[in-house]
């Protein structure tokens, strides 16, 4: 690694369900605008610009990083798209971390967004394709039998999805930009309906129109500010997603993307070392799950946790201080936020979802059938 | 006391309006679809024009051009509408304040149910067909939305490749086809070229049975555009005996408070006559009664 990368801007939309007074470049452009103020940035300091979308059907738009360019200052910069599925947001912030890092660039917008309002995620999800019966329904109904092997497996409690829908919309209600405000109780989140069994309507996430936005500088730059986030490791791994002998509750790919950003930030412990977390929940018993997956538990035990509220504000190891992916989906964009709730923490300005002496965070995210995996490290030090 | 007497009357005449100069001007711009209003001497825009301005100025006559589009600044709906009322079902009489006005337009709004009326929307003008030279030649403001329809059709020939479709031929005959990796022993439903574990081919083509264990499944609930499938429906992923990994199908046969993680399942396949190189060959799979099988025993596959 020839420089070292910080976060030095952070900028996102209200979220909501439709933000119908903008466009897509109005969208994309407000998020981007935000981070530059942060940053005490123009325009003109940036060189290049990295976006992140979810897969074309969700918008209907191809290659939108053409049409979005103006929208972005790009003229005459170098802009290209990433393209990860759901854990988009988060390798989208990996790649352009990595321009930063190489040398290449010294100053890098970066950016992901959805508008779900335009589209149909459930459509998009559930081709009814030939020579097959259409069978899956959304991402729900991928995801439920895996909830239900983990119940199985693990012998969770069976209240620990709905102890995390609390928890993330507790959560949420302090954060004003997130799209869900609900403050909710254990017995109404118990008494939603059942949409994929073993998944209840409160137990999944929204869906939201959204984008988010991030600077990335070298050195020279990250005194622009005095509070630089700044990236000690990250890492983007994949794996099929049907193979013999594959793991679909506790996915290699993710064990092996959570070993290789701690060991490139020099983390032996995570639930020591780390501060807190903003990890990728869309449905909610994916907390336990991932807390068993990124080693913040031992297999089996992550349901626990939960159950005993560390993963709460104020609890051992915070998790999706923000509200997290079950408060807010616009799902091109969810995993920066992901990334950049992180950062937010470390610079002590998440507001009142802060974590108090925040120093180390983990972002992130995934995507596919639980296969495409995207983590960062970040921390108030160097 | 004698009876009051009482007998109907109507008082009905046309009388003929002056219009003057400025209101004149506007209404015959109506005719041609033009919308006007006009500048006072401390510099607004009154649509619908006047001749003296609220502060007893004289308007300048200077005209301006207006988009035919504009605010509700407040509203009243009458959900039933009288026989003189501009419009025959439900309505909002509205002030308008059209773009680039300072002042408001009582006018009609054409929002078919209350729910869709509210203080700051946008609407746009229709022009009534025939006209008359009278403020009706605006038939009614309506609803503007900030979207428009993005339609689209993307048509394709899918070809499911050699190993695929020698799956599809498979179940044209009633058969389930899985591809071994020769080395390994796994067996892939359906085959594929390579294993993606080791990387090699799986040339052996073996048959596996119609019959297996249900992993894990979940019951789907919820409705969505495109679906095929009326809810409530199972969906379940079954490890067929002597396949390494699981097909997706329906459970059916069986109550759904009844399914359960290790059920022993077999295919229900359609009347023989109507197979088809496609898995809708078979309709779901169903319980066979056989006993469930242990956890351990199949844990490796979730």
């Amino acid at each position: 690694m020839a420089e070292h990368c910080a976060v030095i801007g952070i900028g996102q939309t209200k979220h909501s369900e439709s933000r119908r007074d903008l466009s897509i470049p109005g969208l994309v452009r407000d998020a981007a605008v935000r981070a530059l103020q942060d940053a005490n940035m123009s325009w003109k300091d940036i060189e290049c610009v990295v976006i992140g979308t979810a897969p074309d059907m969700f918008e209907g738009v191809m290659m939108p990083e053409l049409w979005l360019s103006d929208a972005l200052g790009a003229s005459g910069k170098p802009i290209f798209r990433v393209h990860t599925a759901g854990s988009v947001g988060g390798s989208t912030a990996v790649v352009a971390s990595h321009l930063v890092q190489a040398g290449v660039h010294e100053k890098v917008l970066t950016l992901a967004f959805e508008k779900q309002s335009e589209s149909n995620a459930m459509w998009a999800l559930s081709p009814a394709v030939p020579f097959q019966p259409q069978l899956v329904a959304g991402a729900g109904g991928y995801f439920a039998p895996l909830i239900r092997s983990y119940i199985r497996r693990s012998d969770a409690h069976p209240d620990t999805g709905c102890m995390v829908a609390v928890k993330d919309r507790q959560h949420g209600l302090l954060n004003p930009d997130a799209h869900l405000h609900l403050d909710q109780s254990l017995e109404e989140v118990k008494a939603s309906p059942m949409l994929w069994d073993p998944i209840r309507y409160s137990e999944t996430c929204p869906s939201s129109d959204g984008a988010v936005a991030m600077v990335l500088v070298n050195d020279k730059h990250a005194a622009r500010v005095q509070n630089p986030a700044w990236i000690t490791g990250t890492s983007v791994r994949t794996e099929r997603t049907f193979f013999a002998g594959r793991d679909q509750v506790n996915p290699a790919a993710g064990k092996l993307c959570a070993k290789d950003v701690y060991d490139q930030a020099g983390i032996t412990n995570p639930l020591k070392e780390i501060d807190c977390a903003e990890v990728y929940v869309p449905f909610s018993w994916f907390e336990p799950m991932w807390l068993e997956n990124l080693g913040f538990a031992e297999e089996g035990q992550g349901w626990r946790m939960t159950m005993e509220g560390k993963t709460k504000i104020g609890g051992e190891m915070p998790w999706n201080m923000s509200g997290g992916v079950m408060c807010t989906n616009p799902i091109g964009a969810s995993g920066m936020l992901r990334f950049a709730e992180a950062a937010r923490q470390v610079r002590g300005t998440a507001g009142r979802h802060q974590v108090e002496g925040a120093k180390v965070a983990l972002g992130h995210a995934y995507g596919g059938g639980s296969q495409f995996f995207a983590m960062w490290i970040v921390s108030s030090e160097r | 006391m004698s009876e009051i007497l009482s007998a109907p009357y109507v008082l009905e005449y046309t009388y003929t309006r002056s219009t003057g100069p400025v209101v004149g001007r506007f209404l015959e711009g109506l005719r041609y679809e033009v919308l006007e209003g006009v500048r006072t001497a401390d510099g607004r825009v009154l649509c619908p024009p006047v001749e003296y301005d609220e502060q007893g100025e004289a308007t300048t006559g200077e005209f301006v051009q207006l988009r035919p589009s504009g605010t509700v600044k407040t509203w009243s709906w009458v959900e039933e509408p009288r026989k003189s009322h501009p419009l025959d079902r439900p309505f909002a009489w509205a002030l308008i304040q059209i773009d680039g006005a300072d002042n408001s337009m009582l006018h009609v709004v054409d929002a078919g149910e209350a729910k869709r009326m509210r203080t700051g929307m946008r609407v746009r003008l229709r022009w009534a067909e025939h006209k008359s030279g009278t403020i009706r030649d605006i038939a009614c403001f309506e609803p503007m939305s900030p979207f428009m329809p993005g339609p689209v059709h993307l048509e394709y020939e899918v070809n499911p490749g050699q190993h695929y479709s020698a799956y599809l031929r498979g179940l044209q005959r009633g058969q389930i086809i899985g591809g071994k990796d020769p080395e390994s022993g796994k067996v892939y439903v359906p085959p594929r070229a390579a294993d993606p574990v080791t990387g090699r081919p799986t040339s052996e083509y073996v048959e596996v049975a119609d019959r297996g264990v249900l992993t894990t499944f979940t019951i789907i609930r919820i409705p969505f555009e495109g679906q095929k499938l009326k809810p409530p429906y199972c969906f379940g992923a079954i490890v067929l005996d002597g396949a390494d990994m699981p097909i997706y199908h329906l459970i059916s046969g069986v109550p759904h408070d009844e399914i359960r993680m290790g059920m022993r399942v077999k295919a229900k396949w359609k009347p023989k006559e109507q197979w088809q190189t496609s898995l809708e060959n078979i309709l779901y799979f169903e319980p066979t009664g056989e006993p469930d099988v242990p956890f351990e025993e199949y844990e490796e596959h979730l």
